[in-house]
Formats: structure tokens, C-alpha cells, sequence
């Protein structure tokens, strides 16, 4: 059984002077004007404040919440990249984080490379590498295009390789970024029925969209993130009634009862 | 396909005892994943020469000429015996090539490796490990040229060529030290790279590389460039036997007593930013 539990955790940046450092944009673009100071009265980006929340296998969590809300930094924390400022994180099984389409990709390399390489990363055996071979490229459907460097590749098809990599080491806990709906639909209706088969195994997935109509079909539980806050916490029909206006909800239902 | 599941804490808070632990166990999965570090230093080497015609063989022909040329040159210049002078060119400038590449890369162990550090959850160390092990490749290539060398001028190392391997070891250990010391600081202040790029620079003009200490052994200056520089140690462990010189226990002392000091700089120092390593990329 797989589980993750977070517990009064807090992640914040801190803010170096100097123009040129990548990490201050980035957080300044992700945290809209969260600044406070720690204890040693350097200027930090406060990204998570605070969060508590646990899941058991069978939850499929969807993060909600407007740009800059934290989406992200939590998901990079529950995959163990970022280690927090204040609380503690437990973590029962294996997981694997979609954070964004390169994945850590090497662009030069061919997708077989980099799926082998992928394979290394993850510790398997020289069989189990061949057999992530099979399996990717059968899901990815590259055809010859495995042999190329994945600079050559189409967007859709980086997109695809990526989920296919990620989906073919069976995570007991997944996490994935909006940046999956950028597939098109024949393509995600296959990595819906790929992602169900994961799920339904008893497993966690952890998605952060701004599709409330990906959220309303993929997730049984969401948490509205505002400000690296939890904002609300509950089913879907009840968050997401609260998040969107009601004309934006009404027009959500109909959707997912049109494709149920 | 299912790896196995694992139990992971990650709590914020520790006191040195426990963030000394995982320093430890960050180096352990590192070791773990050779296979994996072996691969991307592999392909970093083969992805510098794609579509080279001598591949990364440009890495032996390149030296090969550099010494040649230098060593005829510098020959002339400080009235030396080419026989004598190749040889000992040959290795500290290979030697040499090895240390200031993995200073100058060390730096950005971390940040060079952005993408793979934000992407998942892995041991920081392997990215150190990956920057010695691409040198270490670089290096096997040159060897070629040092043993060549040997071949043509007749060295014949003494018995305390033994040595050579224990001196190798050491400059292993003390290029992770290196890679993870500097790649921590080149993290955090972006400033450092370059710094460390121009210590290197003059440290290369003040230690016996290019000339050797014979040549100024009358003047007083040369005392302390050979006495007290560490990497004129590190250099001499390897290259005396190899010469012929039998075993410098000075010179081992110096190597050692440096690499410990070294080796604690960077335990520390890794141990303390580890977890906010990934904040500062």
C-alpha cells in the first residue's frame, strides 16, 4: 500500500542578489510577491506555507489554483526534490514525477538512448531496460523516429515519449504537471486508459491542471491552492463548484456527462 | 515493470549527526547507480564528438601535439635534454590537463546538471561523480600519448612504481572532494567558476609543470613553490616513480596531509548544503 503524508511542511526560496540568477526569476514568476524573511533575516519567497494533507492508495488528488499558487513547488516537493524549510514529508513507495515534458531528456540523444538512459535512472536490470524499450516505443508510436536525436521531434512527440517513459515504470505514485494536455485528443484518450490502468492498481496520482474538466474526470479528491496555501480541500463537485463561477461549472458538468 | 517500493522521510530541521547521514547515503546511492553514472559520462564524451570523423580519438591527437610542440620548444628554451624533458612534460601537462579541467568543470557540477537535479528526486552526489568519471575517460585517452613517449625515449620507471596506483586512487578521491566542494560553492555563488579558473591559471605558472625544480634549484624562491604547493605533491607522487625516482615520502606526506584537509573542507561543506542544493540550481 502505497501512502504520502505531508505535515505542517513549509518550502520557501531565498532571494540572492544579482540579476543573472535563473532561480529568482523563476520564483518571482511562480510566487506572485510572497516575500517574507527567515529567521536570519534574509529575503525568502514563501512558496508553501504549511501544508497538511494525506493520501492513501486509490487517491487521485487534483491541484487546482491560479498561476504562481504553488501548484508546482508542491509537486516538486512531494517528489522529494526540494527538501522543506519547516515540517516533514513521509513517503511510502515508489514515485515517479511529470514535471515537465523533458523530463531531464537529453535533446541530443535518440529517444532510444534516452529511454535506456531513463532505465538506468531508475536502477533496472539490463532485461528490464530492454522490455522499457518494447514497451515505450510500442505506446510512444515513433516508429523510426526512435533513432533520432529527440531535438527532431514534433512537440506532440517529445510529449508522448515522456508520458510513455513515466507511465512504463509503473509508479506506485505518480505526479504530473498540466503540460499533459498538450498531447492531442486521439492521444489523450490513450494516456487516459494508460493512466487508468496505473491508478486503478491501487495507486496514487497527483495532478495539477487548470482543466477543471481533466480534474472533474481524472480526481476523486482536489485542493484549491492560493497563495501556497490550501484555500479548500474536499470532493471535486464541491471544490471546483467553489473555484469557478457558476456559468464555468454548469459548463464543466455538461462536458463530463457529454463524454461519460 | 515495478521497481521497488520504498519508505522515504524527508523532514526539515536536522542536526549535523543526521544531515551527516545522508550526506552518506546520498554517496551510497551514487555508488549504487554506477552503471548509470558510467552511461552519462559516456555520453557526454561521445556527444562532444558526434559527427567527428576521429571521434574522441581528437582527444589523444590534440595532446599528442600540444606536448610535441611544447616539448621541443621549452627543450630549447631552458637548455634541456629533450630525452629527459619529454617525458616529464608528458605527465604533468596530462596530469595537469586532468586537475584544471575538473576545477573548471566542478564548479558546475550542480548547475550544469539543472534540468536532471528539478526533474526527480536523485543522490546530488552522482552528478559529482559524473564530472570525475567524464575526466577519467579523457584522461584514459591521453595516457596513450604518455606511454608513447615512454616508448620512444627509453624511460624505465623505478621499483616504486607500485606506488602509482595508490597515488591514482588518491587523486580520484580527491577529484569527487573537488567536484563536490566546488560544485556546491559554484551553486550558490555564481561568482566562483571564474575565480577558481584564474587560482588554477597561476597555480599552473608557479608549480613545477612545464619547468622542473632542478632548474631553479639555486634560487630561494623555488624552495617554497616546491615545499609548501600541494599540487606540486599531488604531481610528484605520480610522476617520480614513473621517472625513475624512487618513493617520496615527503611528497606522500604533503599529498596526504592536503587531501585530508580537502576531503573535510568538502564532507562539510556537502553535508551543510545538500538539501538546499537544489533551491540555489
Amino acid at each position: 500500500m502505497a501512502s504520502l503524508q505531508f505535515n505542517d511542511v513549509s518550502v520557501s526560496f531565498p532571494l540572492y542578489h544579482g540579476e543573472s540568477r535563473s532561480l529568482k526569476k523563476t520564483v518571482f514568476a511562480a510566487a506572485s510577491g510572497r516575500l517574507g524573511e527567515d529567521k536570519k533575516h534574509r529575503l525568502v519567497v514563501e512558496a508553501l506555507r504549511h501544508i497538511s494533507f494525506s493520501l492513501k492508495s486509490g487517491d487521485r488528488l487534483g491541484f487546482i489554483g491560479s498561476n504562481g499558487a504553488g501548484k508546482t513547488t508542491l509537486l516538486r516537493t512531494m517528489a522529494g526534490i526540494y527538501e522543506p524549510v519547516a515540517g516533514n514529508i513521509e513517503i511510502d513507495g515508489a514515485i515517479t514525477a511529470l514535471l515537465d515534458p523533458n523530463q531531464g531528456m537529453n535533446m541530443e540523444l535518440t529517444g532510444r538512448e534516452n529511454i535506456r538512459l531513463r532505465g538506468l535512472y531508475s536502477g533496472l536490470s539490463k532485461a528490464q531496460i530492454q522490455r522499457l524499450e518494447e514497451d515505450v516505443a510500442s505506446f510512444a508510436e515513433l516508429g523510426q523516429f526512435l533513432e533520432l536525436p529527440v531535438r527532431t521531434y514534433s512537440s506532440g512527440m517529445v510529449i508522448r515519449l515522456g508520458f510513455a517513459l513515466a507511465t512504463a515504470i509503473r509508479p506506485q505514485i505518480l505526479l504530473m504537471d498540466e503540460w499533459i494536455l498538450a498531447g492531442d485528443a486521439s492521444f489523450l484518450d490513450k494516456a487516459r486508459h494508460r493512466l487508468e490502468g496505473m491508478v486503478q492498481g491501487a495507486e496514487i496520482l497527483v495532478l495539477s491542471s487548470h482543466s477543471a474538466e481533466i480534474i472533474m474526470r481524472w480526481c476523486n479528491r482536489v485542493i484549491w491552492m492560493d497563495g501556497g496555501q490550501i484555500k479548500l480541500a474536499g470532493p471535486p463537485e464541491e471544490v471546483l463548484g467553489a473555484y469557478l463561477t457558476p456559468e464555468q461549472f454548469a459548463q464543466v458538468q455538461a462536458v463530463v456527462r457529454v463524454a461519460a | 515493470m515495478q521497481p521497488t517500493g520504498r519508505k522515504m522521510s524527508i523532514s526539515a530541521a536536522q542536526g549535523w549527526g543526521q544531515r551527516f547521514a545522508l550526506a552518506l547515503a546520498d554517496l551510497g546511492e551514487t555508488m549504487h547507480l554506477w552503471r548509470l553514472v558510467l552511461a552519462l559520462s559516456f555520453m557526454d564524451i561521445k556527444l562532444r564528438y558526434r559527427g567527428s570523423l576521429l571521434g574522441p580519438f581528437w582527444l589523444t591527437l590534440s595532446t599528442a601535439v600540444m606536448i610535441g610542440a611544447i616539448g621541443f620548444l621549452y627543450a630549447g628554451l631552458f637548455h634541456q635534454d629533450v630525452g629527459q624533458y619529454l617525458p616529464y612534460l608528458s605527465i604533468s601537462l596530462i596530469f595537469w590537463g586532468f586537475l584544471s579541467t575538473l576545477t573548471g568543470e566542478g564548479g558546475t557540477s550542480f548547475t550544469a546538471a539543472e534540468g536532471m537535479i528539478r526533474a526527480q528526486r536523485m543522490p546530488l552526489s552522482l552528478h559529482a561523480a559524473r564530472v570525475v568519471m567524464r575526466n577519467l575517460f579523457v584522461l584514459a585517452h591521453n595516457l596513450v600519448v604518455i606511454v608513447v613517449v615512454f616508448t620512444i625515449f627509453h624511460v624505465v620507471p623505478s621499483k616504486a612504481v607500485f606506488s602509482v596506483v595508490p597515488a591514482l586512487a588518491l587523486w580520484l578521491v580527491d577529484g569527487m572532494a573537488v567536484c563536490l566542494l566546488l560544485g556546491v560553492f559554484g551553486a550558490r555563488f555564481r561568482d566562483i567558476p571564474p575565480i577558481i579558473a584564474s587560482i588554477v591559471q597561476i597555480a599552473f605558472y608557479v608549480t613545477p609543470v612545464i619547468w622542473s625544480p632542478t632548474m631553479i634549484l639555486h634560487r630561494h624562491i623555488g624552495r617554497v613553490l616546491v615545499e609548501w604547493n600541494p599540487f606540486y605533491a599531488l604531481l610528484e607522487i605520480l610522476r617520480g616513480p614513473l621517472l625513475g625516482l624512487p618513493l617520496e615520502p615527503e611528497a606522500w606526506a604533503m599529498a596526504l596531509g592536503y587531501s585530508a584537509l580537502l576531503l573535510l573542507l568538502s564532507a562539510l561543506t556537502f553535508t551543510r548544503a545538500r538539501a538546499r542544493i537544489a533551491y540555489w540550481i
